[in-house]
């Protein structure tokens, strides 16, 4: 379904960003094309490298793209400079000014845009309001916390109140427990001002429970984009289903492809349901992937069979490590109860049942 | 309207011209009073003296040639100047002595310094700065209350009756020697704290582990680690002591002349411009070789680290 | 008695050495300005303890005049200076290799490779000749020279400083609307003022410290305290030099503390 073109808030494309010169041409963006719908919390994730500072980088101005289009509201903006961009950025690194308070940081834009004194008052206490942090309001920014920084990195990147707000892996430098509440804190902040937000991560975890869709990168390249069901569930590329969460790879002739569903014949020999593309073609050896956690371990018989190798705790569930007859390896992780261990032991001959819609082709 | 690529193309066309444009106030200034008066230095190094002092715009190497050799009054023989090449000798092995020596002193001050506690290591530091910042007359000028006749070492050396007669140091080589030790030692003691201050003592504390002793881990861990530090110290001491002026002037008196005197003395009572300049460019060549040297050197114990 | 446990630092005789070193750089200064509060007529009698000196030197003419003139020459040439490498610090620093790059490094910091004994007969043969064409004889010759000399002095800290500054502040102020100007005005400049002063005052010493050049440079009568001092060295010296050395010392332990206070400032 095509995109309606009202509706986006960002439209990026054919974009094409190259670094360096000659020989030593490095393309950090190779002809990367998506929208961006208004109001969404959408975020770039992938592995260091992949490009997504990049595109960030481009949306907000600071490098120009090679070739392609940004638009922003239909509009064309590839070529401003940022400052004339209606569009803000939270830097990694906060990037507060260290010579200004609090305060100073947060009125900065609504000063340069010239707005009445009045005026960056009200605003900038209605933000100081919106980040909880009036108290602090009179501070230099180098005698608050890492997460006080945040807040104010955020309230003076939404203070001029920008059509997009750019976000660039804001939350990697707070430890582990702050990073969860100003998850919690950014998803309202979110809703409550109604700006489009873009977020870059390499967290996926992150990126799975605070966005709306989520466009997974790779190599300057967009793999997918979806919600962030789509992408774990129905990963299209092998790459989205090993870097997202935990992957089992097994090959598999795929025929009888209709409707969505395909039949997987694994090289054990046992055949299961798997989902598949539209237009895939029914071919020998493609590869399946099945989520440890929607496979089950069996005494018995089971679609696969193999001998335990080794068995990983972990509290809330146990990875049962398994060396399947073919010699391909296979993980199923099993919910831990109460009572007893996982009932199996390194050695044992167990068999492995994947449920109905559990496995998934993936394309080439 | 110009495609992005275009923009950020012009863009840096225009960033590169205003980095120009921001640039040439300085550079400007400094060719007009500093680098273009070099080059006319070569020039008026071939040109013929004038009778009272400047030139005469005639072709001649005889400045060049007057530099390490003279021309006998009678037979028109040449021979080599002896009053310039002990002048050379001079400022070269003075040059020298005052390296090394600074090293002695300024190595274990250095060291002392840095195995100091951080707070009190930035007061000594303080106080190697502060001479570093007064005035070069005015500590030359302290030196020659020290070893005048009536000065300080003279007046305790007799109160105490070790001698009768006043030490003649002033005017002498040695004179010139002492000034040039008291006064670059700062230059010797600072970047090889520098140097010493990122040296991580846990290497040292390994170097005992592996059964060294002292004298071991000073020659085989700390000297190598440091030792840009030190090429660094000598570079900023030798270079300096070479074109002294001042010191030779105040402490040396008329006679014990190094490179720098002798230059000015061919610019005002010589009266022979052609031949100052071409002492003028042989003095940067020397600079310049040992320039080259620190260089080599430096950029050479950084890949061995690197 | 228990042993001294073994120092991992300690160097057999280095400490002694140090020590004997921080003497000998005190024991000049404090030998000169003892003999600056002499009563005596002359360095070689010890007459007991006065300002005679001190009051003799401040009614002496000459002095006065090379002291304004020390004064106006170092405010100019370091003011001067400052500016010229403010401008070439921006050039110079943040900016990926561009054609020219390296030799301008080069060319700002080539005063400091030149012995001051060449630089001065330089500009005498430049400057010498100027003079006889246009029949100008002022201040202008000294406040070029001591402003070139000067502008790899400023120019370090600021380059230093620019060096230690991304562009991620600069990028954070266009990002919130900030032009170029702006951000320049706003936020690099303030950041970078503690080392433009540092700059500022480094040129400001190197200025009124400077005897070589400025004795090369100078025309008749433009004698600054430096030369003025160099001047009298030549002849019999009386304690009036010591009491002039003394209160310049003064002036550059002011003026090098200060500087230490700026620099150790972190913005």
């Amino acid at each position: 379904m095509p995109e309606q073109p009202g509706r986006s808030a960002i439209d990026v494309r054919g974009v094409r960003k190259v670094f360096g010169t000659g020989e030593s041409q490095v393309a950090a963006l190779d002809t990367v094309s998506v929208s961006i719908r208004e109001n969404e919390f959408f975020t770039l994730l992938g592995p260091s490298g992949c490009g997504k500072t990049t595109l960030l980088r481009l949306i907000a101005g600071f490098d120009f793209p090679s070739a392609g289009e940004i638009l922003l509201h239909g509009q064309d903006i590839a070529s401003l400079p940022p400052f004339k961009r209606p569009v803000n950025t939270v830097f990694q690194s906060y990037a507060l000014f260290p010579h200004m308070t609090v305060a100073e940081n947060i009125g900065f834009g609504l000063e340069m845009l010239g707005k009445p004194k009045a005026e960056i008052k009200a605003r900038v206490a209605e933000m100081l309001k919106l980040v909880k942090m009036e108290a602090l309001s009179g501070r230099r920014t180098s005698q608050i916390s890492g997460g006080q920084q945040q807040r104010v990195a955020l309230a003076r990147a939404l203070a001029p109140q920008p059509k997009v707000l750019l976000l660039d892996e804001p939350l990697s430098a707070l430890d582990y427990k702050l990073r969860k509440e100003m998850q919690i804190e950014l998803k309202r902040l979110q809703h409550e001002t109604g700006i489009t937000f873009i977020f870059v991560t390499h967290d996926q975890e992150e990126a799975l429970t605070m966005s709306d869709r989520i466009a997974v990168m790779s190599s300057g390249k967009i793999l997918q984009v979806g919600t962030p069901w789509d992408i774990y569930d129905k990963p299209a590329e092998r790459f989205v289903a090993d870097f997202i969460g935990e992957s089992n790879f097994l090959t598999a002739a795929i025929a009888d492809i209709g409707n969505g569903k395909a039949r997987a014949t694994l090289k054990s020999g046992a055949t299961i349901e798997a989902t598949v593309a539209e237009g895939f073609q029914p071919k020998d050896n493609a590869t399946v992937v099945v989520r440890p956690e929607h496979a089950k371990l069996t005494s018995g018989k089971g679609d696969l069979s193999g001998t335990v190798e080794n068995i990983v705790y972990f509290g809330t569930d146990t990875h049962i490590h398994v060396r399947l007859d073919s010699s391909e390896a296979f993980t199923v992780r099993q919910q831990n109860t109460r009572s007893a261990g996982c009932g199996f032991e390194r050695g044992d001959k167990v068999g492995i049942s994947i449920g109905n819609d559990a496995a998934q082709v993936l394309r080439d | 309207m110009a495609s992005a690529e275009e923009v950020a193309k012009e863009a840096e066309r225009r960033d590169i011209r205003d980095r120009w444009l921001l640039s040439a106030p300085a550079l400007i200034i400094i060719f007009l009073a500093a680098t273009g008066p070099l080059l006319i230095v070569v020039i008026y190094s071939f040109l013929t003296p004038g009778p009272y002092g400047g030139v005469v715009w005639k072709f001649s190497t005889d400045g060049w040639l007057s530099v390490l050799m003279q021309r006998d009054i009678f037979d028109d023989t040449l021979a080599f100047a002896d009053a310039h090449l002990s002048i050379f000798w001079r400022s070269i092995s003075l040059s020298f002595y005052t390296t090394v020596l600074t090293l002695f002193f300024g190595f274990p001050t250095a060291y002392f310094i840095a195995t100091r506690p951080p707070k009190t290591r930035e007061v000594w530091v303080f106080l190697v700065t502060i001479p570093f910042w007064t005035n070069l007359l005015i500590r030359t000028f302290a030196m020659q209350q020290v070893i005048r006749n009536e000065g300080l070492v003279n007046t305790a050396l007799m109160a105490l009756g070790i001698i009768k007669q006043p030490l003649q140091i002033m005017n002498t080589d040695a004179a010139i020697l002492l000034g040039m030790i008291y006064i670059y030692l700062p230059l010797m003691v600072l970047p090889i704290y520098a140097s010493m201050e990122k040296l991580d003592f846990r290497l040292v504390e390994a170097g005992y582990d592996l059964y060294a002793g002292r004298w071991q881990v000073l020659r085989r861990i700390i000297f190598p680690l440091i030792k840009p530090g030190v090429i660094a110290g000598s570079i900023l001491v030798f270079i300096p002591s070479l074109g002294a002026y001042v010191i030779p002037r105040v402490l040396g008196g008329g006679k014990n002349m190094m490179l720098g005197n002798l230059i000015e003395l061919q610019f005002g009572a010589g009266r022979n411009w052609p031949l100052g300049a071409a002492i003028s460019i042989t003095l940067m060549v020397l600079v310049m070789i040992a320039l080259l040297f620190y260089v080599r050197n430096a950029s050479g114990s950084e890949g061995a680290h690197g | 008695m228990a042993k001294r446990p073994f120092d991992i630092q300690a160097q057999p005789g280095f400490g002694f050495m140090a020590l004997l070193t921080f003497f000998a750089l005190y024991l000049p200064i404090a030998a000169l300005v003892t003999y600056s509060f002499n009563t005596a007529d002359s360095l070689s009698r010890w007459d007991g303890v006065s300002l005679r000196w001190f009051i003799s030197a401040w009614h002496n003419s000459a002095v006065q005049d090379a002291s304004v003139r020390s004064l106006v020459l170092a405010v100019s040439a370091a003011a001067l200076s400052t500016i010229a490498a403010t401008m070439a610090a921006l050039a110079t620093t943040r900016t990926r290799p561009y054609p020219g790059l390296t030799f301008k490094y080069a060319f700002i910091n080539q005063p400091l490779m030149v012995p001051e004994i060449v630089t001065g007969v330089a500009l005498l043969i430049v400057f010498s000749r100027i003079k006889v064409w246009t029949g100008y004889s002022g201040l202008g010759y000294l406040i070029a020279a001591h402003t070139a000399f000067c502008i790899p002095f400023a120019y370090l800290p600021i380059r230093a400083r620019l060096d230690s500054m991304d562009l991620t502040l600069e990028r954070a102020a266009a990002d919130l609307y900030a032009t170029p100007w702006k951000a320049f005005r706003f936020v690099t400049l303030p950041l970078l003022r503690p080392a433009i002063i540092a700059g500022f005052m480094l040129a400001f010493v190197i200025s009124l410290d400077d005897v070589v050049i400025t004795e090369f440079v100078k025309s008749g009568g433009q004698d600054t305290l430096p030369t003025y001092m160099l001047g009298q060295l030549r002849r019999e010296t009386s304690p009036e030099i010591n009491a002039i050395a003394t209160v310049f010392l003064a002036l550059s332990v002011v003026l090098v503390t200060a500087f230490y206070f700026v620099n150790r400032r972190k913005p």
